[in-house]
């Protein structure tokens, strides 16, 4: 098995490799083909993977692979756990990676910088096969900042775009400010579990739970510390409030790593660390009160802010945030499972939206605006269908996927009685309204009402054999069908069949889940459900108010909007995050940093000590100087009286003057 | 192979003579100048790797030593070795200056053969340095570093040389004469010049005092750390693309060296009592540093700065070890900040040396330095640019990087020591980040700047070797620096027995 592990992660490295190093030499075709060959072993391989974990023989596989380093008795290593949670991870980040890697090939055809972006792609892939492959915290830290650089790299792919600079440089560093957490977090699992790799540290958790350190001049869990500063990294990666905002900026980058990277995988890692390090999270009451409150308020005020968007990507972006926040509102509920159940759902409807976005963008001539669209369906039906499914699945229409992995998280935190559990209960059910709300404004802006494209656009469609080529529309089309239907197949033994066994360790005082499973009677009375659920009536409304505005009577959207002129506002401004992280944090330490280098290092170490004590000893010289004149009579007459000095010291001296 | 030769003689002295056969017969014919220089600095680096093969890991004591009577009357000897902690550090001048010959070569047009000799001197005196293990004959060497210094500053340097000579002249140079006072104070009290037989003499705290004091003048200016750091952004400024190199990757090593050498095992009851200094003045490099790199607006100066926060966490990793200690760590812990420290020098040699050639790349095409004359430099020179990139991301401390390990390690190490020293030493992940991609920003992306920006020509075969060279070294450390740690450990942890004997 661990050939084939390795394998699986290395794959795409190689083609990564590859693509990068010798892609003028290789073409562009072989590019595409090498890297989606990478991809599509190491899919294969761990679909084959989950299937020996979930119907064959396989056990937890928990190896090193080589020694990174020695030091003393600390050993550090790389090395693979594969359990049924990873393999579930594995399967999410291969299989809609090879579907975009294949629907590239139509996005980027045109693009001079085609085997770059191929091999970016193959070394993402590897990066968060290693992150989620991990068995110890140091590899799991390499993971986590290699996805960060490829994120980096590919937002900033087109780096002749300001605005595309400015916001991976702004995405690199927001997610290094999660990471000081994190990093501060794995040392502190290191100083008091004395290990980084994970079923020590779990274990020597489980043996000392009480333990406490000083901290703030209170003491406090170490267990509670260490999982609120993973946590921080958490909210870096999977951009939670307030280390949300490189997320919508992220959207500069090309569509398809939108798909990938910001709504299918890599932001989804905070959600997975969290479920990974539930032995730790289980022990702490404060950390996961913090997970569900932090979850709840990017669930809900987030999802606000996709209403005044009119870039469909933005919109998708915004969403993304608010289903990223009911994830960690499962977490912090102990229901994990859930979690990382709407983490497999959302990662196939969501990535699909970003690929049906795309393919939307590319058909109207790099047209982001959905003010500038409209009726697209009459040009664009499979796109149409497609975002059509993926729509109903976000939210949560009974029996598309969505709605169990939804649904679920909501029954979950209605019956967690955890400190805040209300409030996330009403931020994830009004949450329900906001999405249905925001997906049918963008799906009926889009696909339905007058055209409203701009000219240039149209003329370049009516240029084109057809509007979107079959390379990028195989790929909806695949993406479709786990849309639809993984939901209904898998809630059963995901959430209630104890499938991640040994993987999810919950506290039987905070089962959630074991609750539920009372309820459940099967995917089928689950969906019959939705009749008696608020949640589905309120994603119903959603969709009823989003028709009646923007289909209906859109002539009534000026005088809503002047009615909430000011609500609108303070969305539009997204709060006021990015004002106050520009000026205050980013130029605030410029200013701080000029501060320094002039008033401390120019003008007191080197004006005052430096330079000053030059500027002292010259004028000492100067002074000396004058004494050597270079005249002979100068030096005589000094000679002279120095003579007569002495000889009066000296006669003084004899005589007993003194 | 090598056994039965006096390797680290060859090391010292085969550059020197080398340098002065340069200097003496090269200035007719710069070509032969060259590809000489290449030679003596090629042989000398295989043998450096012949020292690495031959060199006994596991074993903590002075290897390859020579020693032979110098100087009868005063009872000093002609005395070199080598252990875990100068090994790496004499590959490395080996290696860096094979870089510079390389990088010098159609380039450096006014007086190669003598810029070139400079360097071969400057290189065998370095290596002197490390091996030494004579008190006398480390003080001789330290000093005599200065002069082909100096003069490589104040001959191929830039407009404002004089002043940055001057400073870097006096400044060392008034470090190190306490340092002498200090080293005669030890012979008298130990009876030998030996460097190993100055330790663990017991002497009372108060000579440890002001012994420690007087070595950290001469240690802390060659690091440099704050507030003792303002000759090296004039330096780095004025000095050639190789000055800049060397500088960086070998002669700041020797102020972590000297540490390690003498300040720790010497007078560690003072390392001890004044560690609250070090680490203090440690963690200001760190932020304080961090913040004002951030706003330099020449590549140069800002590369200097990101040095001086990086070798932050070398001092901090040094003397961290007794707070860990103190604060019930093990031996694991001290050795983490310890090896930290000292694999953050290593790795700091490579990433300073890589940043300082990109550089220098830019500036022979441009003539320029300042961040604001560049823009969209990857349009023009894509291979570059990615290297560059790489070298910045290994200088923000990315994993997959070496610059990733020692400051992993340090970190790692201080949470030992308190919530606190970690917490501040973190910043270094945002500073760190901020300083080096906002410069990339700057610098290589964007729109093309302006008319020399697009007319920039993409590094040729020579400039690939150096710098593709330097990221494979920097990746490779930053995969598996297990070998790297596994020759240092046992004399660092030989050093940790000196330091605190309880343990």
């Amino acid at each position: 098995m661990k050939m084939i592990y390795l394998l699986i992660a290395l794959a795409p490295l190689f083609g990564a490799a590859v693509a990068g190093l010798a892609g003028s030499t290789i073409g562009r075709e072989n590019a595409h083909r090498l890297t989606i060959l990478a991809v599509a072993v190491s899919a294969g391989l761990s679909l084959w993977v989950l299937y020996q974990h979930v119907w064959g023989s396989a056990v937890t596989f928990n190896e090193t692979i080589y020694t990174w380093a020695m030091v003393g008795d600390l050993r550090l290593e790389v090395g693979f756990l594969v359990d049924r949670l990873t393999a579930v991870m594995m399967v999410v980040v291969t299989t809609v990676s090879l579907a975009v890697h294949v629907y590239t090939v139509g996005y980027m055809h045109d693009d001079p910088g085609y085997q770059r972006f191929f091999s970016y792609i193959n070394l993402f892939t590897f990066a968060m096969l290693m992150l989620v492959m991990a068995n110890n915290f140091l590899q799991l830290f390499f993971g986590w900042e290699a996805v960060g650089l490829v994120s980096y790299l590919l937002i900033g792919f087109w780096y002749k775009k300001e605005s595309a600079i400015f916001a991976n440089l702004k995405a690199f560093l927001v997610n290094r400010v999660g990471d000081f957490g994190f990093l501060l977090g794995i040392a502190a699992v290191l100083f008091y579990y004395n290990s980084l790799d994970y079923v020590e540290v779990f274990g020597a958790a489980r043996a000392a739970p009480e333990l406490t350190l000083s901290i703030f001049g209170t003491e406090a869990l170490v267990v509670t510390v260490a999982c609120l500063l993973l946590f921080i990294g958490a909210m870096g990666k999977s951009a939670q409030v307030p280390l949300h905002v490189w997320l919508p900026d992220s959207m500069e980058g090309p569509t398809p790593i939108s798909a990938l990277i910001h709504a299918a995988t890599m932001v989804t890692a905070g959600i997975y660390l969290v479920a990974r390090m539930s032995p730790l999270f289980e022990f702490s009451e404060t950390a996961l009160t913090v997970v569900l409150i932090i979850g709840a308020i990017t669930a809900l005020f987030m999802g606000l802010v996709g209403l005044v968007q009119h870039d469909i990507k933005r919109v998708i972006a915004y969403s993304t945030l608010s289903q990223l926040g009911y994830m960690f509102v499962a977490l912090g509920a102990s229901a994990y499972a859930a979690g990382v159940f709407h983490l497999m759902t959302h990662a196939f409807f969501k990535a699909l939206l970003f690929l049906g976005a795309g393919a939307i963008i590319v058909a109207l001539h790099h047209e982001q605006d959905m003010r500038r669209m409209g009726n697209l369906r009459r040009y664009l039906p499979i796109t149409h269908i497609t975002m059509l499914l993926a729509t109903l699945a976000l939210v949560g229409t009974p029996f598309f996927s969505g709605y169990y992995s939804k649904d679920a998280i909501i029954e979950a935190v209605h019956l967690s009685d955890r400190a805040g559990a209300g409030f996330a209960y009403v931020a994830v059910l009004l949450g329900v309204f906001i999405t249905s709300l925001y997906s049918f404004r963008l799906y009926f802006l889009v696909f339905w009402g007058e055209e409203r494209i701009d000219p240039h656009a149209r003329e370049h469609m009516s240029h084109l054999p057809r509007y979107v080529l079959p390379v990028m529309q195989w790929p909806l089309i695949l993406l479709a069908i786990p849309s639809v239907v993984i939901g209904y197949l898998t809630i059963a033994p995901m959430l209630f069949g104890g499938f991640f066994g040994e993987a999810i360790y919950v506290a039987p005082a905070n089962d959630v889940l074991a609750l539920l499973s009372e309820k459940f009677h099967g995917s089928f009375a689950f969906a019959l459900h939705a009749a008696v659920n608020p949640a589905f009536w309120l994603a119903v409304a959603g969709a009823v108010v989003a028709w009646f505005f923007f289909i209906l009577r859109p002539s009534l959207l000026p005088t809503v909007n002047e009615r909430f002129k000011l609500i609108i506002q303070v969305l539009e401004h997204k709060y006021g995050f990015d004002l106050l992280y520009k000026e205050g944090f980013a130029g605030g330490g410029r200013l701080l940093g000029r501060t320094l280098w002039r008033v401390g290092d120019q003008g007191l170490i080197d004006g005052l000590i430096v330079n000053g004590t030059a500027r002292t000893i010259g004028r000492l010289a100067g002074l000396l100087r004058g004494a050597q004149s270079g005249y002979l009579y100068h030096y005589a007459f000094a000679m002279i009286l120095g003579l007569l000095l002495l000889l009066t010291v000296f006669v003084a001296n004899w005589r007993g003057w003194f | 192979m090598f056994e039965g030769l006096p390797l680290l003689s060859l090391l010292v002295w085969l550059p020197v003579i080398g340098g002065v056969v340069v200097l003496l017969t090269g200035a007719q014919n710069a070509e032969r100048a060259r590809w000489f220089s290449l030679g003596i600095a090629a042989v000398v680096f295989l043998l450096s790797l012949a020292l690495w093969q031959g060199f006994e890991t596991g074993v903590a004591g002075m290897q390859w030593v020579e020693r032979n009577v110098w100087i009868a009357a005063f009872d000093i000897h002609y005395h070199l070795g080598v252990d875990g902690i100068s090994m790496p550090l004499v590959v490395l001048t080996a290696f860096s200056t094979l870089l510079v010959v390389i990088a010098a070569w159609e380039v450096v047009k006014y007086k190669p053969a003598q810029y070139l000799a400079a360097f071969l001197i400057m290189e065998g005196i370095m290596i002197g340095v490390f091996s030494a293990l004579d008190a006398i004959l480390f003080y001789v060497f330290f000093e005599a570093m200065l002069i082909p210094m100096f003069l490589i500053i104040g001959i191929w340097g830039g407009p404002n040389r004089i002043y940055a000579t001057l400073k870097f002249f006096l400044y060392t140079f008034l470090g190190s004469v306490m340092m002498l006072i200090a080293l005669i104070y030890l012979r008298i009290q130990a009876g030998s010049f030996g460097i190993t037989d100055f330790y663990g003499l017991g002497l009372p705290l108060n000579a440890q005092v002001m012994i420690f004091l007087a070595l950290l003048a001469a240690f802390a200016v060659k690091v440099p750390m704050f507030p003792v750091h303002t000759w090296l952004p004039d330096a780095h400024v004025e000095a050639p693309t190789g000055g800049s190199v060397i500088l960086a990757a070998i002669t700041l090593k020797i102020g972590g060296y000297g540490f390690l050498r003498f300040s720790l095992p010497i007078t560690p009851d003072a390392s001890l009592a004044l560690d609250w200094l070090l680490i203090g003045l440690s963690l200001i490099a760190v932020v304080y540093i961090g913040l004002v790199a951030m706003v330099q607006e020449d590549l140069k100066k800002l590369i200097a700065y990101s040095s001086i926060a990086h070798m932050g966490f070398v001092t901090l990793g040094f003397f961290l070890v007794f707070r860990i200690i103190a604060a019930g760590g093990d031996q694991s812990g001290a050795l983490l900040a310890l090896e930290g420290g000292m694999v953050q020098m290593i790795s700091h040699g490579f990433i300073s040396a890589a940043m300082f050639l990109s550089v220098g790349v830019l500036y022979d095409r441009m003539h320029t330095r300042m961040i604001a004359d560049f823009g969209g430099v990857a349009t023009r020179m894509p291979i570059f640019a990615g290297l560059f990139v790489l070298f910045a991301m290994a200088n923000a401390g990315l994993p997959g990087t070496s610059g990733f390990v020692g400051e992993f390690m340090v970190i790692l190490a201080s949470f030992q020591a308190g919530f606190w020293y970690a917490a501040v030493a973190a910043l270094t992940l945002i500073l760190g980040a901020a300083y080096s991609l906002w410069m990339i920003k700057r610098v290589v992306y964007g729109e093309v700047k302006n008319t020399q920006v697009a007319e920039l020509e993409d590094i040729n075969r020579r400039e690939l070797l150096l710098l593709g060279s330097l990221a494979v070294i920097i990746i490779f450390f930053g995969v598996y620096p297990a070998p790297l740690i596994a020759v240092m450990e046992p004399s660092l942890a030989a050093l940790l027995q000196i330091m605190v004997p309880t343990l």
